[in-house]
C-alpha cells in the first residue's frame, strides 16, 4: 500500500496549499471507504493522504434560509441521523442511506460520493434533482459547479490539480415540492445501484405538477438528468399516462452496458420503472407538505 | 519511511503507538498492539469482522488508517466485557451458540452493542438490516438475531 504521507490539515486554504504544492500523486481523503481500497489496487505511486475531516467547515451541515449548506464529509451517519435536514430532502436522505453497511455509513460522506463519480452513486441522482451546487476551491479562488456536471466520467470529477470540494449547497426547494430516490439491487442490503432514479416534483394547489427534475443513476457513465422525464410530468396531474411517458423518457435517455448485475436491457427497463415509482412517491410527499 | 506517533484512547485507556502512514487501524490494533480480538475477514470493508468504534461511530477498522486515531476514542472488543465477566450480548451469543468458527462473533457483538445503544428496543427486522455490514460464512444469522433480540430484551429489563 503506497501511502507514505498523511498530512491534517486545519483550514481550506491550508489543504488548497497542500493540493496545489506537491509533486506526488495526492488524494483528498474524507471517509476512506473508496480510498483506502483504491490505494491498495494502484500498488506503485507513492501517495500523499490529505484527512481534511479535521476541518469544521467540511464536517458539518447548516440549514440556511430554508436550503442546505452540507460540508460534503460529514458522515452519512450524521447526515441520515439530521431530522431537519430528512425533512426536506428525504430523498437525498434515502439515497445516503442505502450506501454501504451501518460500518461504511460511520465514514462514508456525499462529498466522498461525489468525488469518487462511480456511476451508480447514490446520492447524486438525488444531488441532481435537488438542483444541489458544488462550491470549489482552489489556487485561483472560488468556483461553483452544478451537481449534474461535477462528475464526468467513471471515476472522474470535474476538478484540477489543487482543487478541493468544500460545500455542496443546495437551494430551498419551492412550496409543495418533494423528492424521492429509488435503486434496484437484487437483495435488500449492502449492494451497488442496477440502476437508480431520483425524482422532485413541485406541485399546485389542486395537484398539478408545476416543476420537476429527473436524474438516472447507473445507466450512463455518469447521472443524468433527464429534462424529457420531467417535461414529461410538468403541467399534468401525474396520471397514468404522464408517469409512463416519463419512465419512457427515463428508459430512452439512459445507456447503460451490460455487466454482471446487470443486461442493458434489464437496466433500460428497471431505469423507466424506478422514475415512475420515484415520481409517485415524490409527489404524496409533496402533497404532504 | 518515518514513523508517525500517535496519541489515542482504547477502550477508555491512554494508548500510543508508532506506526506508518500506510498502516490501518486494524494492523495497529492486531500487529502492534496485541489487541487480537478484532478480528480480519475481508480487509476491504464488505464482512464487519473488524468493526471498532471510533469516536462512537460503528466503522470498520479495516478502511480506517492507523494515524486517524490521533485524538479520538477508540472502542474495541476487549472493552464489552467488564473485566471477567462477559456484556449481556456475550452471554447470550453464548447461550443462543449463535457462532460456529468465531471470526465475525467479535464485530457483531461490537455492532450489536452500537445498535442497543441507539435503539435499546429494535425489530427483528431493524436488527437484521443495522447488522447486515456484519457477514458470517458460516451462515448462523438466525441464532445470531436470536441472541440479540435476547439481549436487547434482558437489558432492557435491566435498565
Amino acid at each position: 500500500m503506497p501511502v507514505v504521507e498523511y498530512k491534517v490539515p486545519e483550514n481550506i486554504d491550508a489543504a488548497v496549499s497542500m493540493l496545489s504544492n506537491t509533486k506526488l500523486s495526492t488524494k483528498v481523503m474524507a471517509g476512506g471507504t473508496d480510498l483506502i481500497i483504491q490505494s491498495r489496487a494502484q500498488s506503485s505511486d507513492p501517495l500523499v493522504v490529505i484527512d481534511i475531516k479535521h476541518i469544521d467547515s467540511m464536517m458539518t451541515a447548516a440549514i440556511v434560509d430554508g436550503g442546505l449548506h452540507l460540508g460534503p464529509s460529514m458522515s452519512c451517519a450524521q447526515l441520515t441521523a439530521r431530522s431537519d435536514i430528512k425533512a426536506i430532502y428525504p430523498g437525498l436522505v434515502e439515497a445516503a442511506y442505502l450506501i454501504g453497511s451501518t460500518q461504511v455509513q460511520g465514514r462514508c460522506s456525499v462529498g466522498g460520493n461525489l468525488c469518487n463519480a462511480s456511476p451508480a452513486a447514490d446520492t447524486i441522482p438525488a444531488l441532481i434533482v435537488n438542483g444541489a451546487e458544488c462550491v470549489i476551491h482552489g489556487p485561483k479562488g472560488e468556483r461553483t459547479v452544478a451537481a449534474e456536471d461535477f462528475a464526468v466520467g467513471v471515476g472522474r470529477n470535474c476538478m484540477e490539480q489543487g482543487e478541493l470540494l468544500t460545500r455542496i449547497q443546495i437551494p430551498a426547494p419551492a412550496a409543495k415540492t418533494s423528492d424521492a430516490y429509488l435503486r434496484f439491487i437484487p437483495r435488500t442490503e449492502m449492494d451497488i445501484a442496477v440502476a437508480g432514479a431520483a425524482v422532485s416534483v413541485t406541485l399546485d394547489a389542486d395537484g398539478t405538477c408545476t416543476a420537476a427534475r429527473v436524474s438516472i443513476g447507473a445507466v450512463a457513465t455518469t447521472a443524468l438528468l433527464v429534462t424529457e422525464a420531467a417535461d414529461a410530468l410538468i403541467g399534468t396531474k401525474l396520471e397514468d399516462a404522464a408517469l409512463n411517458a416519463a419512465a419512457a423518457a427515463a428508459t430512452a435517455a439512459s445507456k447503460p452496458i451490460t455487466d454482471r448485475r446487470g443486461t442493458i436491457e434489464f437496466r433500460r427497463h428497471v431505469v423507466g420503472v424506478l422514475t415512475r415509482r420515484a415520481a409517485v412517491i415524490a409527489a404524496q410527499r409533496a402533497k404532504e407538505k | 519511511m518515518a514513523k508517525i506517533h500517535v496519541n489515542t484512547s482504547i477502550n477508555g485507556e491512554v494508548v500510543e503507538f508508532l506506526c506508518e502512514p500506510h498502516e490501518t487501524l486494524l494492523d495497529v490494533l492486531r500487529n502492534d498492539l496485541q489487541l487480537t480480538g478484532t478480528k480480519e475477514g475481508c480487509a476491504s470493508g464488505d464482512c464487519g469482522a473488524c468493526s471498532v468504534t471510533v469516536n462512537d461511530a460503528l466503522v470498520c477498522s479495516c478502511l480506517v488508517l492507523g494515524v486517524e486515531a490521533e485524538g479520538a476514542e477508540i472502542g474495541t472488543i476487549e472493552g464489552v466485557s467488564n473485566k471477567d465477566q462477559l456484556h449481556v450480548i456475550q452471554q447470550k451469543f453464548l447461550e443462543h451458540a449463535a457462532l460456529q468458527c468465531g471470526i465475525c462473533t467479535p464485530g457483531l457483538v461490537v455492532s450489536t452493542k452500537k445498535l442497543l445503544e441507539e435503539n435499546p428496543n429494535p425489530t427483528e427486522e431493524q436488527a437484521r438490516y443495522y447488522l447486515a455490514g456484519n457477514l458470517c460464512r458460516c451462515t448462523g444469522y438466525d441464532k445470531i438475531i436470536r441472541a440479540v433480540m435476547d439481549a436487547a430484551e434482558t437489558m432492557r429489563g435491566a435498565a
